[in-house]
């Protein structure tokens, strides 16, 4: 029996655009194993919300269109499945939530009767077991009166409170997957731990996995055992979480950890300066030869520029997408 | 409710519509008079005591006659809107939900009714069916299934794109489900609104209808039924003419304030374009 949860395999994923086809997601992979914390990092517009998107099936198509690859979700190939199949898992064994609490709730609906839908859909209880359900979820994710509040529309709620009630809502069939697409970027500082910890709570309680997708590796730290580095729709490095924060490989995954602000900087006396990474990303439209990240990489080298690299074995579970590992003496050392 | 009060048009708009529905529902159990009982020695009578609308060519009490008349109004009002809604709304979630050539199909059906002048297609359909009310209702509810359906396709369309509709298939939800529990509330307002306005319009295409022949056939009364039978009699006896037509203005005007003032309330962003 296959230990894993979820596997996907060179998942490629186009966009089929009037300017071209933009390859949002060029043959991905990784695996996730029950009870694990993935965290998918990277930035805006490098294919991780078209990766999870792609898990539940809801690339837009078109323009989208999944060219390649498998999903596999305790061995069953997402990507075979017809509509009424995966319907059956959305919501049951795997859950979304979604950035923005504000939208991803319907205005009109009252919050109890969103959280309670998706029992009804899928454990077929009637309309006031669901509600009862519903309730007893509201209040475990910490909604203050949560049978009070049953009715209540999402725009009487705060911003925190909203991310609760998806939670409640994504967790209400006890998945075994929960996909969280930057649960916390739309919260301020204080609601995050607050969102988070609660995130711990609920994944360590039903023993589910997490596949984390965020930008904010200050999050990854505090949830994920594993991270998987995204740049322009491919993976460059995947790894241990201690290992990537201790010893990352890929240049891009150096720039990440160094563009993040560190206290310890100011203190020491140096200017509170935070270090970018120059350049942009490339057009997903135009065909790249070499290594993607070559044009913003400070290591650049005339190999770079001519062949994509693979994910080289670094060490135990850690990869990257480098040539720095074949050539280890042109890494440039202060760079 | 006391936002809506709040609102001039809408509170207008309630009052009068409010009396036209009291009129129309007491001439169900009580009129002054019997609306079609003839009285050959009170005819074209200007108002009175007795009589405070006046009475008609044969004899008939105006103010029981304007009564009844609202009745037939109503009835009319709502079953155009209601076989327009419905069957537009299916039409336009269909067209909105499929896109590409169900899409097409509809819009292309929707733009062959809109082409014929609304009163035109009246005429010819009563005419095939024979002019009777109830043909007549049918001829305004064909009109109207377009109307509803651009206005759903075009709202329909635009909820469709939101993110809770992404997070209700996330979350396992079938698509009729979704459009049926998220995309439907979202859009009630918007087809409240326009079925109030549309509502006004059947009660003035019903009294045209009426008024040229092809609606609601003699004896029973209606407003435009008689305007057309006091046109004969209008340098005698004005009268016969103005309260049925103070009527359907009244009416018109009602529920159409209601309408707008439905619209300044419950689609505050439109108040701003304004």
């Amino acid at each position: 029996m296959d230990p894993k949860l979820l596997t996907i395999e060179a998942l490629s994923v186009h966009f089929h655009l009037p300017e071209g086809v933009a390859r949002a997601v060029d043959g991905i992979g990784f695996d996730l194993q029950p009870g694990e914390t993935l965290g998918l990092v990277g930035e805006s517009g490098c294919g991780k919300s078209v990766t999870a998107l792609s898990i539940l099936g809801l690339v837009q198509s078109p323009p989208g269109r999944i060219e390649a690859g498998r999903i596999l979700f305790e061995s069953r190939n997402l990507l075979r499945l017809d509509a009424e199949g995966l319907r059956r898992i959305r919501g049951r064994d795997i859950s979304m939530i979604f950035q923005e609490p504000m939208t991803s709730l319907n205005p009109v609906l009252p919050i109890g009767r969103q959280v309670a839908e998706p029992l009804m859909v899928h454990k077929a209880l009637s309309r006031s077991e669901a509600m009862a359900e519903a309730a007893a979820w509201l209040d475990h994710v910490k909604i203050p009166a949560a049978r009070k509040r049953l009715d209540d529309y999402p725009h009487q709620l705060s911003g925190g409170m909203r991310q609760r009630v998806m939670i409640a809502m994504a967790m209400v069939c006890r998945p075994k997957l929960l996909i969280a697409d930057e649960p916390t970027t739309a919260l301020d500082v204080t609601i995050q731990a607050q969102i988070l910890s609660l995130m711990l709570m609920l994944k360590s309680e039903l023993n589910m996995s997490v596949l984390l997708i965020t930008h904010d590796l200050g999050v990854v730290a505090q949830m994920a055992s594993r991270v998987v580095v995204m740049y322009a729709g491919q993976v460059v490095e995947e790894g241990r979480m201690t290992d990537m924060f201790d010893q990352p490989f890929h240049p891009y995954t150096r720039g990440l950890l160094k563009s993040m602000p560190r206290l310890g900087d100011r203190r020491a006396g140096r200017p509170p300066r935070l270090n970018e990474i120059p350049g942009t990303v490339p057009s997903l439209i135009e065909a790249v030869s070499g290594c993607r990240f070559a044009g913003r990489c400070p290591h650049v080298f005339d190999v770079c520029r001519k062949q994509q690299p693979d994910l080289f074995k670094i060490g135990a579970g850690q990869r990257a997408r480098c040539w720095l590992k074949r050539y280890p003496d042109r890494r440039k050392p202060d760079a | 409710m006391k936002r809506f009060f709040r609102n001039k048009n809408f509170t207008v708009g309630f009052i009068l519509s409010l009396i036209v529905i009291i009129a129309a529902v007491i001439s169900l159990i009580w009129t002054p008079f019997d609306a079609n009982r003839m009285n050959a020695k009170l005819r074209l009578q200007g108002p009175s005591w007795q009589h405070p609308l006046g009475t008609d060519q044969y004899g008939r009490d105006t103010l029981s006659r304007v009564m009844v008349g609202a009745v037939n109004s109503i009835i009319v009002g709502l079953m155009t809107v209601a076989i327009g809604l419905s069957v537009g709304v299916l039409l336009g979630l269909a067209s909105a939900y499929y896109g590409k050539w169900v899409d097409e199909t509809i819009m292309r059906f929707s733009d062959f009714l809109f082409g014929f002048p609304a009163v035109l297609t009246a005429i010819l359909i009563t005419s095939i069916l024979g002019p009777s009310m109830i043909n007549a209702m049918l001829a305004i509810s064909i009109f109207y299934i377009p109307v509803f359906a651009r206005l759903t396709r075009a709202v329909a369309m635009l909820i469709w794109e939101r993110e809770f509709i992404v997070a209700a298939r996330a979350a396992g939800i079938s698509e009729w489900k979704i459009a049926w529990r998220h995309v439907l509330p979202n859009i009630l307002s918007t087809l409240l609104i326009q079925g109030t306005i549309q509502f006004a319009v059947a009660i003035l295409a019903e009294a045209g209808l009426s008024y040229l022949g092809l609606g609601t056939q003699p004896p029973h009364a209606s407003w435009g039924r008689m305007l057309n039978e006091a046109q004969t009699y209008m340098s005698l006896s004005p009268w016969m003419a103005i309260f049925p037509g103070l009527a359907i203005a009244w009416a018109v005007l009602g529920f159409n304030l209601l309408g707008d003032g439905l619209r300044d309330t419950l689609d505050p962003k439109m108040v701003r374009i304004r």
